[in-house]
């Protein structure tokens, strides 16, 4: 047998069978806009967590005397109307977005999809109240169901996350719901019902790891809706409440000032629109990486 | 079609009451009595007891949302508790404002989103679809209040062309005054939907495009603008029309957002107004009314669809 026949026989060798996460990272790697949202977000979480390091200064500490700065060497993004470094509030920012973002989706996770596997599973009555009052929170337009919940709860960070959570429950509960109808009925589960396997073990031992490739892909949108109506949120004072910096908030500040200081609306704006960039650029890689059907028939 | 119109808009009346409740029940989760609300923290204690036995907050919950819910069949919708106003006459006061602000952004947002979403799957993989595509999902990160901030800016203190906000008079009464103020909210608002409308346009006539008797026409010999205007078009609008239903529906929460960066003084601006000074008469009524304002426009989309597609009134 000569070299060439070795080699492509070789070549022909299938590669041993991998996971659905293992086949949609390597397809999520080989998007290259896929990539950049991974890399915007990469950056987002990294200068969050460090901001405490790489903030040039305290983001509540006020320069008297250096009032809507423009951006200089001292004050790489300017200054506010109370004389607070913008650059240092933007870091310190990020991470009231990604706190109350990861708390609301998470919460709204675990409810949301309890709910809904349960739901599912069960039938019948329990399935006909859970999805018509999921329905009912879905008939409110979700910043004023949020601002519905804040009004009740009252301002805050902590706060505004119940609210998020409260808006992406239906969805969570909804993608749970349908995941059990389409799993329930399979043979694996019929397998395991019949060796005496409680409803509990087959829901979240079997049922939940075939349908959480769809819950994932809806945290990630979550995740995007969280971040923006957080910032929505503080715009309307309703959010993370000063001195406390949140982009939401810098926003809010800046409409006094758009016509002397310009570049206190810009940063915090073009802050938040690149991180939704991100974050939308991820999910639809994300999303194709785990349906390739879907990303065939929009190719 | 009446007997399926009638069946939807009968399907709404168990939607509406649950919504109601829900309300109701969101509101008295609020921490404060009512009765102090209303006549301040020094009225008398006699005072603030006859005010909760005329208003029955002193009865149980089920009896107070009858009673409730009684006013509110009756056109009562409270009384603001920091105003002292009748809430319907504040919400009559600032309800045009909204309506105009909603319908100039649904028509701004259909508009472009139809026609740039049209273009972009008829030149696919072009330059058009390349300009169209980015400028969708540049918009669509970009928040509506920033987007409003950002047109503030440019036009109206960089070029000076438009008023940075507020309101004039109605868009009816004077369009020639109004449009000037209306302007600049009503494209942060449309500009936004008609992006997230322009890509389900797209990739609906682009599916539709692929069908068989797409194939077929354009097989008989029939001109590409005769296939696409009175084949593809016709049957790639029907779920389209969902997605333009729920922008509209969309549209009234983000009237929320915009008539804060504009100062509009619509509904949206009167309930953050009620929320931050705890006005929770007003927050009541206003989130119960765009509620039923969204279930409404949810039952026109069904009938719409069922006009354009008998097939599912079946």
């Amino acid at each position: 047998m000569s070299d060439n026949t070795l080699s492509s026989g070789l070549r022909r060798i299938p590669r041993r069978s991998e996971g659905i996460y293992a086949t949609a990272w390597r397809s999520l790697m080989r998007n290259p806009l896929g990539k950049v949202g991974l890399g915007i977000l990469g950056m987002f979480i990294f200068t969050s967590l460090g901001a405490p390091l790489i903030a040039p200064y305290d983001p509540i500490e006020i320069f008297a005397g250096d009032e809507l700065l423009p951006p200089s060497f001292n004050y790489l993004l300017g200054t506010d109307e109370l004389g607070r470094d913008l650059l240092s509030r933007i870091l310190y920012g990020g991470r009231a977005a990604f706190a109350v973002g990861l708390l609301a989706v998470f919460l709204a996770f675990v409810v949301g999809a309890l709910s809904g596997l349960i739901a599912g599973y069960v039938g019948g009555a329990v399935d006909a109240v859970v999805m018509r009052f999921w329905d009912m929170i879905m008939a409110f337009p979700p910043i004023l169901l949020a601002v519905g919940v804040v009004a009740v709860l009252g301002p805050g960070s902590f706060q505004s996350a119940i609210a998020l959570a409260i808006v992406n429950f239906p969805r969570f509960s909804r993608l749970a719901r349908g995941g059990v109808l389409s799993e329930r009925e399979k043979e694996y589960v019929m397998a395991a019902r019949s060796i005496g396997a409680s409803a509990a073990r087959i829901l979240l031992r079997h049922i939940l790891p075939n349908v959480l490739a769809t819950l994932l892909v809806q945290f990630a949108l979550a995740l995007v809706w969280a971040v923006l109506l957080e910032a929505t949120l503080s715009f309307l004072g309703l959010g993370t409440q000063p001195p406390n910096p949140s982009w939401g908030s810098m926003l809010r500040s800046s409409r006094s000032y758009l016509r002397i200081a310009p570049w206190y609306a810009l940063f915090p704006g073009a802050t938040i629109s690149l991180l939704l960039l991100g974050l939308n650029l991820l999910v639809d890689a994300v999303r194709d990486a785990l349906d390739p059907t879907r990303a065939r028939r929009l190719a | 079609m009446l007997a399926f119109t009638a069946r939807r808009l009968l399907q709404l009346i168990p939607l509406l009451f649950v919504s109601s409740i829900l309300v109701f029940l969101l509101i008295h989760m609020a921490p404060g009595d009512p009765a102090l609300l209303l006549l301040g923290v020094d009225a008398p204690d006699e005072d603030l007891e006859a005010i909760r036995i005329k208003w029955g907050l002193d009865q149980p919950l089920p009896v107070q949302y009858a009673r409730w819910a009684g006013r509110l069949l009756r056109g009562d919708l409270g009384t603001s508790y920091v105003s002292r106003f009748p809430v319907l006459a504040l919400i009559k006061l600032r309800i045009p404002a909204t309506i105009e602000l909603a319908a100039l952004s649904f028509l701004i947002s259909s508009i472009l989103g139809f026609s740039t979403g049209v273009l972009a799957a008829l030149k696919e993989h072009s330059w058009i679809d390349f300009v169209v595509t980015s400028f969708n999902t540049l918009i669509l990160g970009t928040p509506s209040f920033w987007l409003g901030l950002l047109l503030i800016l440019f036009f109206a203190l960089y070029l000076d062309w438009l008023p940075p906000s507020g309101r004039s008079v109605g868009l009816l009464e004077d369009p020639g005054k109004a449009w000037k103020y209306i302007l600049l909210p009503a494209l942060s608002l449309g500009l936004s939907q008609g992006a997230v409308l322009s890509r389900f346009v797209k990739s609906s006539l682009l599916e539709t495009l692929t069908q068989d008797y797409i194939r077929t026409a354009r097989a008989k010999g029939l001109r590409e603008r005769v296939v696409v205007v009175r084949h593809a078009l016709k049957n790639a609008m029907i779920p389209v029309m969902t997605v333009m239903g729920i922008n509209l529906a969309r549209l009234l929460g983000g009237t929320v957002v915009v008539e804060t960066v504009f100062a509009w003084p619509g509904l949206g601006q009167l309930t953050i107004d009620a929320v931050a000074s705890r006005d929770y008469g007003v927050v009541q009524a206003t989130l119960l009314l765009t509620v039923v304002i969204v279930l409404l426009v949810n039952w026109l989309v069904d009938v719409a669809y069922a006009i354009v597609d008998p097939r599912i009134r079946l």
